[in-house]
């Protein structure tokens, strides 16, 4: 069959869309390969999407998020999608397994992954003391010392998280004393810690041990001095990349691989859309990665129609690609 | 799926003649939960090529850290009772399940 809408990603974005597009009685698939609710589902220390702020947890939100969309018909299909064909009227989309699903508008969500550091021991210690996940890897560091690396919202979070856990937390800062580049509610919150550990101006050169997490060599950008960290683990939240390599010459990615849109999501071919962690765009929260699902489904909703083409011309992306930090 | 824990894990896997298969997973971690239901149909399609395991690490994390376990999902191939590879959550993520059958593959 060929669905009018298309869903690649059931992060928050693409659960929106899905709900969105059900709800205007269009035939409307999210493909995912993995569990639904994206990156939101893999932390459970979530506060500021609107409206859930009683013990709730990313997978919880995320889950009505999914109840919410699968309500008003949205089908769920599995897949991991590595092909695109997005040209002319009927779309199409092939998975890893080979299976192939057709749509009239497609709605890209792919989403985003932690990004790495790209020092020498990061690939070969991941699993044997780096992390990306801190409810994942929490529980194997009782009672150890540890490192978190970057200061955006997402590390001081989570490494209040690890605190329940561990012995100490030691936060490699790249900024000067007292400057983290989080909110000042969860900077606060950390300062007040007795378990967090600062080192500030400083960045981490390499991940040393053999066969699991002896150390961290770390260096003050200041004065060049290097000295190592003994730590069992290091968890790395240094922000995002997005997920489109898939996506590399099908459709216009900017300089660190996010799609630029219009307003109203549209990208460069008509009749495609982007949502989320992999748009360009200055916030990347669920709150924003919803919004940007709901106008890009009533956006389709229209192209649909037949009464908009659609399309982000070269000239919008010039200008957004201009405006892009 | 063999559930592994602190008794028989050295019977099952350790002492163990031909291919066995771990996965190190927990409830609390999202990514192995999503994965599961992959690893379970994994398994049944290739049953008799190997012995298949899951191990929960709450509960058995010094189990786990000492199969140098220290992050999960990790899914494990141990062949007469060592270790021959390992996919750490990033190779999982980028390779999914099919370059775990394909390592299955090369090892039966």
């Amino acid at each position: 069959m060929v669905y009018d809408i298309l869903i690649v990603g059931a992060g928050p974005g693409g659960l929106t869309a899905g709900m969105y597009g059900s709800r205007a009685k269009l035939s409307t698939a999210i493909i995912e390969k993995g569990k639904a609710g994206g990156q939101a589902a893999t932390t459970t220390e979530m506060e500021n999407y609107p409206g859930f702020f009683r013990e709730t947890t990313g997978p919880g939100v995320m889950g009505e998020f999914e109840a919410h969309a699968k309500q008003f018909g949205t089908v769920f299909l599995k897949g991991n999608v590595t092909e695109v064909s997005l040209e002319g009227e009927v779309k199409s989309v092939t998975t890893s397994a080979g299976e192939t699903y057709q749509a009239r508008a497609i709605i890209l969500a792919p989403g985003a992954e932690p990004r790495t550091i790209g020092v020498p021991g990061e690939g070969k210690l991941r699993g044997k003391g780096v992390s990306y996940c801190a409810t994942c890897d929490a529980d194997f560091f009782e009672e150890l010392d540890v490192v978190v690396i970057g200061s955006g919202d997402a590390a001081i979070e989570e490494a209040m998280y690890l605190t329940k856990f561990v012995e100490s937390v030691t936060i490699v800062v790249i900024h000067d004393e007292g400057i983290l580049d989080c909110n000042k509610r969860s900077a606060q919150k950390a300062f007040e810690n007795s378990k967090f550990k600062w080192v500030w101006n400083s960045t981490v050169e390499e991940i040393q041990g053999d066969e699991m997490v002896e150390g961290v060599l770390v260096k003050n950008i200041r004065t060049g001095e290097k000295r190592v960290l003994e730590v069992n683990g290091v968890f790395v939240f240094i922000g995002a990349q997005p997920k489109t390599d898939f996506l590399k010459g099908k459709i216009t990615l900017d300089e660190w691989g996010y799609i630029p849109t219009s307003e109203k999501m549209e990208t460069n071919i008509a009749g495609v859309y982007a949502v989320g962690d992999a748009r360009a765009k200055y916030l990347r929260q669920v709150v924003t990665a919803a919004a940007d699902g709901a106008i890009a489904a009533c956006a389709a909703e229209k192209f649909l129609e037949g009464h908009v083409e659609g399309r982000l011309t070269r000239e919008d992306i010039e200008n957004l690609t201009k405006g892009a930090k | 799926m063999i559930e592994l824990n602190k008794e028989n894990f050295e019977a099952e896997v350790l002492q163990a003649e031909g291919l066995v298969f771990v996965d190190f997973w927990s409830e609390k971690c999202e990514p192995c939960m999503a994965l599961m239901p992959e690893v379970i149909a994994f398994a049944e399609k290739n049953a008799g090529k190997a012995k298949f395991c899951k191990l929960d690490t709450a509960g058995n994390k010094r189990l786990a850290i000492s199969q140098k376990v220290m992050g999960i999902p990790t899914l494990v191939f141990y062949k007469n009772g060592e270790k021959v590879h390992t996919f750490d959550a990033g190779m999982i993520d980028s390779g999914g399940i099919a370059a775990v059958q394909k390592k299955l593959d090369e090892l039966v």
